[in-house]
């Protein structure tokens, strides 16, 4: 049966994402982002809400059970607060997920709990690499074996702070396979950048570039095990959330943009009575709808374990990202000059919109 | 129940049996009938007829929705988004030959919106008898299109009679023909004439009409010469002082003060936008698949799952048209389910012939523009289907008239804030 409605459940949880990206993320993002610095009480409010351990078992010390939908439908609310804090309290999923989708029941034993009984702190991974044609299923960055343990070498790049990060999970390339490798903070061979990455938007949210020179990873430390893992179930999980906030943050462009056109005058009349506006919104909030409505699918194919899951969640990123610049564009349009201002949120979530093409690997669901 | 993306069994079923039906009845003619425009497919006409009659259906309509199931709890209705399966795997056979599906069509469906039960049960009966019957909608005149409350066809009540007595001349009548004129082959089927009771009362004066085939006063003036669905006929029509009787008239025949005349025409395009809107996808998907078998012939193959930076140009397109394709009836799918559950869906079933209008025509286009040669030939059938998807954006409301109609939706502007 198809159905489009959440359980009663999940829009208790919507809602409370929801205040959250309300009350606490939008007020702050902008000063944030300006300072280069998000409040720890706010990251520690996000995670309280319990979106990482509400998708653990008990057996692994959390409350309940993973599901991409409801993933999806959380990251959409947060995201529609602020990109940047939305991927700052999500960051130890990036080390958690995996480790619950793929980790052997040693890795999950020691670690899922050790991420989630405390507050919220920084378990990373690494998986983007500095290359124009970087390709999570072809990495740079290599992993060899030698003897018992892992010799990882290369550049990772836009690691969520790495810097104080006790544990990073770190994906290599293991004889053309990617797989990911859990590397403790104290390893030789392992430097993190001193200096924060500096892009375009996501200024609040600490980004380094790591390297690794010979770094040693005790076999057991692999993903999964000695046997390692697969990684397509992981980068799948990483599209949709990819998705989901490229439509969080589309959504707020949209919204934003809709209330400015009906109170701006031009020419005696609201602007968003003039047709250019209007039809812009009006393609702005259907192009989110189909968007959202591919995530949705993408997700439950994954809950599911349908074979199509891999493609959807493609698809469903790949939409996602062009729709989330086509909108976030008009909406700075919308404004006039005003939106190029800086007081005004669009032109951030402008620049927000143009990194979904290439934010694969700093969320999942 | 909690989101769910799995197609009900019964559609699954329905697609499968109408997949034989489009390539062996529709395809295997499509090229004929689009070259020899006017000619009417009797034996396919025949053919649906009766395999519609042999399953029990009553041509296309959305059945008794939330039926019991053996173990007695309710089953979420379904009759919408079955409909709009069907009509999708039809259109992804042929457009026009869809169109000329016997049944009650959009004449139908305006009695069902705005017609009493008694009317109903009068004009509703003959699609299921023995002979294909055909009904029509008509309110396009040549100075009303998009504007249809611009109308100027009159409705004048003969006291003396107790008729309507109408005059006017309408165009772009689907399936005008067939409804209208007594073929020996066909049941008696009618067109519902949308006219004004009041010209100085706007909206508020229009009705719906229904005038039965043969009526005297009333003729077909023309069939369009059309750029693609040839095998559908459109027609024009010319009314002078034909009688039609009291009870033709669809609503009350009084001008109120309230717009109820008008809301019934709209109320049936709420309810079949997402189905024209499921037309599109249809024909979208036929030209999608074809390409993608000729890339395979020729050993092009997609490779889903690489960086933008590593795909090659025809790959990104494909993927490109993908996306397009799925989000176009996830949206179509949304829209249908809430009319099956009784949800308001204004907005959702334009965002979905919007969405549905762009994504067919830009697909069927980039199609011929990637097959290059074989794209432009009349060999194949790509070329066909570029000319067949444009009218998905032009009819049951354009492109533009619908994203009016989400913008208003959005901004919670009436008419007249947005015009
Ligand atoms: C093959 C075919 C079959 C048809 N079948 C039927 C049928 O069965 N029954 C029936 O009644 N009609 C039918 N129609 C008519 C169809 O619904 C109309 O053609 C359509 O509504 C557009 O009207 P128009 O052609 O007069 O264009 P116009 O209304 O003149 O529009 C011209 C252009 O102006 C734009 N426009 C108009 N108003 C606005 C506005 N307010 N804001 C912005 N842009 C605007 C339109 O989008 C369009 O681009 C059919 C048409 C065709 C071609």
């Amino acid at each position: 049966m198809y159905s489009f409605e959440p359980t009663e459940e999940q829009q208790m949880l919507m809602d409370a994402v929801g205040k959250y990206a309300a009350n606490d993320l939008r007020p702050a993002a902008r000063e944030a982002e300006e300072r280069g610095e998000l409040l720890h009480k706010l990251l520690s409010r996000g995670w309280e809400i319990g979106l990482l351990q509400a998708s653990i078992p008990e057996a692994y010390g959390g409350f309940g059970e993973r599901s991409a939908v409801t993933g999806v439908l959380a990251i959409e609310e947060m995201a529609f607060g602020d990109l940047a804090g939305t991927l700052a309290v999500l960051t130890p999923s990036l080390f958690a997920t995996p480790i619950l989708l793929a980790g052997s029941e040693e890795q999950k034993q020691e670690y899922l709990q050790k991420v989630i009984e405390r507050e919220w702190s920084p378990f990373t991974a690494a998986l983007i690499e500095y290359a124009f044609d970087f390709d999570p299923n072809d990495l740079k960055t290599t992993a060899a074996l030698q003897g018992e343990e892992y010799v990882l070498n290369g550049e990772k790049a836009f690691v969520p702070f790495a810097k104080d990060a006790e544990y990073i999970l770190v994906y290599a390339n293991l004889d053309g396979q990617t797989q990911g490798f859990i590397v403790s903070k104290e390893s030789t061979g392992l430097m993190v950048s001193d200096e924060r990455e500096k892009l375009m938007s996501l200024n609040a949210l600490p980004l380094y570039r790591v390297h690794l020179e010979d770094v040693r990873v005790p076999v057991s430390q692999r993903l999964g095990g000695p046997e390692g893992h697969d990684f397509e179930p992981i980068l799948v999980s990483m599209r949709v959330a990819t998705a989901a906030a490229a439509v969080g943050v589309a959504n707020a462009a949209f919204e934003y943009s809709k209330n400015y056109a009906r109170e701006r005058e031009a020419f005696g009349v609201k602007i968003a009575q003039k047709q250019a506006i209007a039809f812009m919104l009006a393609e702005m909030r259907t192009e989110i709808e189909a968007s959202r409505l591919l995530a949705w699918e993408a997700a439950w194919k994954l809950d599911q374990g349908k074979e199509d899951a891999f493609t959807e969640a493609y698809l469903a990123a790949m939409g996602a990202a062009d729709m989330a610049m086509m909108v976030t564009d008009r909406a700075v349009q919308i404004l006039g000059g005003h939106g190029y201002i800086r007081e005004h949120p669009v032109e951030m979530w402008m620049r927000n919109g143009r990194g979904f093409a290439m934010f694969i690997g700093l969320a999942i669901v | 129940m909690p989101i769910e993306f799995e197609p009900p069994k019964p559609i699954v079923q329905t697609q499968l049996v109408l997949k034989t039906v489009a390539d062996e009845m529709m395809r295997s003619r499509s090229r004929y009938f689009d070259e020899h425009e006017h000619e009417i497919p009797w034996d396919y006409i025949e053919f649906m007829h009766s395999a519609m009659r042999a399953m029990g259906g009553n041509g296309l309509a959305p059945r008794e929705n939330g039926k019991k199931s053996e173990e007695g709890e309710k089953r979420p209705p379904i009759g919408y988004q079955m409909l709009a399966a069907q009509i999708e795997a039809l259109c992804w056979g042929d457009v026009g030959m869809y169109h000329c599906l016997p049944g009650g069509g959009l004449g139908a469906a305006a009695v069902f919106a705005a017609g009493t039960p008694e009317q109903k049960e009068k004009f509703l009966a003959r699609f299921n008898e023995e002979k294909p019957t055909f009904a029509a909608m008509s309110i396009t005149e040549a100075g009303a299109g998009s504007d249809n409350s611009a109308i100027r066809t009159r409705a004048v009540m003969d006291e003396t009679t107790h008729e309507w007595v109408l005059n006017g001349e309408k165009i772009f009548v689907t399936g005008g023909d067939k409804s209208f004129t007594e073929y020996e082959k066909l049941g008696e089927g009618f067109i519902v004439v949308w006219a004004t009771i009041d010209p100085t009362a706007g909206r508020k004066g229009m009705r719906g009409f229904v005038v039965e085939g043969g009526t005297p006063g009333v003729k077909i003036t023309r069939l369009e010469q059309k750029m693609g669905i040839r095998v559908s006929d459109t027609a024009a029509i010319s009314l002078v002082d034909a009688r039609v009787p009291f009870d033709h008239i669809l609503g009350s025949a009084t001008v109120e003060k309230d717009t109820s005349g008008f809301k019934g025409a709209m109320a049936t395009f709420d309810a079949t936008r997402p189905l024209v809107a499921a037309s599109g996808v249809g024909v979208a998907r036929a030209a999608l698949e074809f390409l993608k078998e000729k890339l395979a012939e020729n050993g092009v193959q997609i490779r889903y799952g690489l960086p933008r930076q590593k795909l090659t140009s025809i790959e990104r397109d494909v993927i490109d048209m993908d996306i397009m394709l799925k989000s176009a009836w996830l949206m179509v799918v949304k829209a249908v389910w809430m009319a099956d559950n009784k949800k308001e869906n204004v907005l959702e079933a334009s965002m979905s012939k919007v969405k549905a209008g762009d994504v067919c025509t830009k697909i069927t286009q980039k199609v011929v523009e990637i097959l290059g040669p074989l794209g432009y030939s009349r060999e194949f059938l790509a070329e066909k289907w570029f000319r067949d998807a444009k009218i998905t954006d032009i009819y049951e409301g354009t492109g533009q008239i619908n994203r009016l109609v989400v913008a208003r939706q959005i901004l919670g502007y009436s008419g007249k804030e947005l015009r």
